[in-house]
């Protein structure tokens, strides 16, 4: 089943033009590695950097450089990549795509969670960059996160189970960015327990009673 | 279908008939020159693919110094464009000809031109090295990877046509709209910071952007 709630065409075109963030390049990716249609405008906005690049001008390079690359050319080459079996595969119930599989140190349950709140639980990816902190939620299905609001941009993506909010159903694959100002309040669906890939740009604002108790919590 | 060896000697058309009228309106003349280019295109884009190819089936040396020729140059540039100083570009560069001989077996004609892999190929390693953080990218071999519905046999051609398109739709752009994506794609700037550079609102920026990206696709026959 393909995704139905894509990121921005603004996301996917800084993703193509690699001036992404790195945390926000995790989700984009991840997203990608499930939906074809998003694949596509990527690809085309690939093809627009392509022209760029082939039109954009030249400089000179240093007289021995292709001799220095050509001597190069029968060094070993780079190890295989491993192979994606390596990790924890036989504890994992979900499955993750590659791209952000690559930053977690091993399957999701074994993965350090923290309590944030009845049912609901978050752990930190860790990144090297600049930018925005990525992490991924757990929500017990029905749950009810508490309504909170934002100081920055938030962007989530279901990789397991599903949620809703005023703004629609949201299922593996889905994205939903909430901009700055938004109040909202998720209830993950019942059945399966929800798990979601999670983008935040400054501090979640919880504006509910039960998430004021909260808030020291919130603070990811 | 040409053989390989014949479509490598596709004249290029004689410079004379490369210049584009002195009269007719400012947009007439940009019409032609977008053709004229496109033309160009077509045939250096089909070579510059094909060579790609000869590297990663025969590993062709000889393919790999044309394409050497071609690209090492432009990727300097696009390198010293994202603030590499000389010194670093010229050794990026080499590393990223090195990487394109080494990955040419995962480059496919069916999906992207040779100049689209290779910048690619250079964005990947400039993030890397300039930036000093970690690309994630989707990996069709991952076994959670959705893949496409169905590709028609005729891909690689569609690849070189769309190609020729998103060249005539970049050269029909009105300047403010090629401006924003000059600078997304070729400095390591989120939108908001070109927002600050152009002095203009980012709601503008992010606009322009999605003007831009409606016009590609009109010229790809996407949209109504
Ligand atoms: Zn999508």
């Amino acid at each position: 089943m393909n995704a139905s709630h894509h990121p921005s065409d603004d996301l996917l075109w800084s993703y193509a033009a690699g001036s992404l963030d790195e945390p926000s390049s995790i989700l984009i990716a991840t997203h990608l590695s499930l939906c074809p249609a998003c694949r596509a405008v990527v690809a085309k906005a690939e093809g627009m950097g392509g022209e760029l690049f082939e039109n954009s001008g030249t400089a000179d390079i240093d007289a021995g450089s292709l001799d220095a690359v050509l001597a190069r050319l029968d060094e070993t080459e780079e190890a295989p990549r491993i192979a994606l079996e390596t990790v924890g595969e036989e504890a994992e119930s979900v499955s993750v795509p590659r791209p952000l599989k690559d930053y977690l140190p091993g399957s999701i349950p074994s993965l350090s969670w923290r309590w944030l709140g009845p049912g609901v639980h978050y752990t930190a990816i860790k990144t090297e960059a600049r930018g925005p902190k990525v992490g991924l939620l757990r929500i017990a299905p029905g749950t009810k996160v508490p309504m909170h609001g934002h100081s920055g941009n938030e962007m989530t993506m279901v990789l397991a189970g599903g949620y809703t909010d005023a703004t629609g159903n949201y299922q593996r694959g889905d994205v939903e960015a909430a901009d700055d100002g938004l109040v909202h309040q998720p209830v993950a669906d019942a059945g399966e327990e929800c798990l979601c890939l999670v983008v935040t740009e400054g501090e979640l604002q919880p504006t509910g009673m039960i998430a004021k108790v909260l808030q020291p919590f919130f603070r990811f | 279908m040409f053989g390989v060896h014949e479509r490598f000697d596709v004249p290029r058309p004689p410079a004379v008939l490369m210049k584009g009228s002195t009269a007719g309106s400012r947009r007439g003349r940009r019409a032609v020159i977008a053709k004229k280019s496109g033309a160009a295109a077509t045939s250096d884009t089909v070579v510059m693919t094909e060579l790609l190819v000869l590297i990663a089936q025969h590993r062709d040396k000889d393919a790999f110094s044309r394409l050497f020729a071609h690209y090492a140059p432009r990727i300097k540039s696009y390198l010293m464009r994202q603030g590499a100083n000389q010194a670093s570009a010229e050794e990026l560069s080499q590393e990223a000809m090195v990487s394109v001989w080494r990955k040419a077996d995962r480059f496919d004609p069916t999906k992207a031109s040779a100049g689209t892999w290779i910048f690619t190929v250079a964005r990947n390693l400039r993030i890397d090295a300039l930036r000093k953080e970690r690309r994630p990218n989707f990996d069709p071999e991952d076994p959670a990877f959705v893949p496409e519905a169905e590709t028609s046999p005729d891909r690689a051609v569609e690849v070189g046509e769309t190609q020729v398109k998103i060249k005539a739709a970049i050269a029909e752009l009105p300047e403010e709209q090629a401006e924003v994506i000059r600078l997304s794609f070729y400095q390591d700037k989120p939108h908001g910071e070109i927002a600050e550079e152009l002095d203009l609102p980012l709601g503008t920026v992010k606009s322009r952007l999605r003007l831009a990206m409606r016009r590609l696709r009109l010229a790809l026959g996407e949209e109504q």
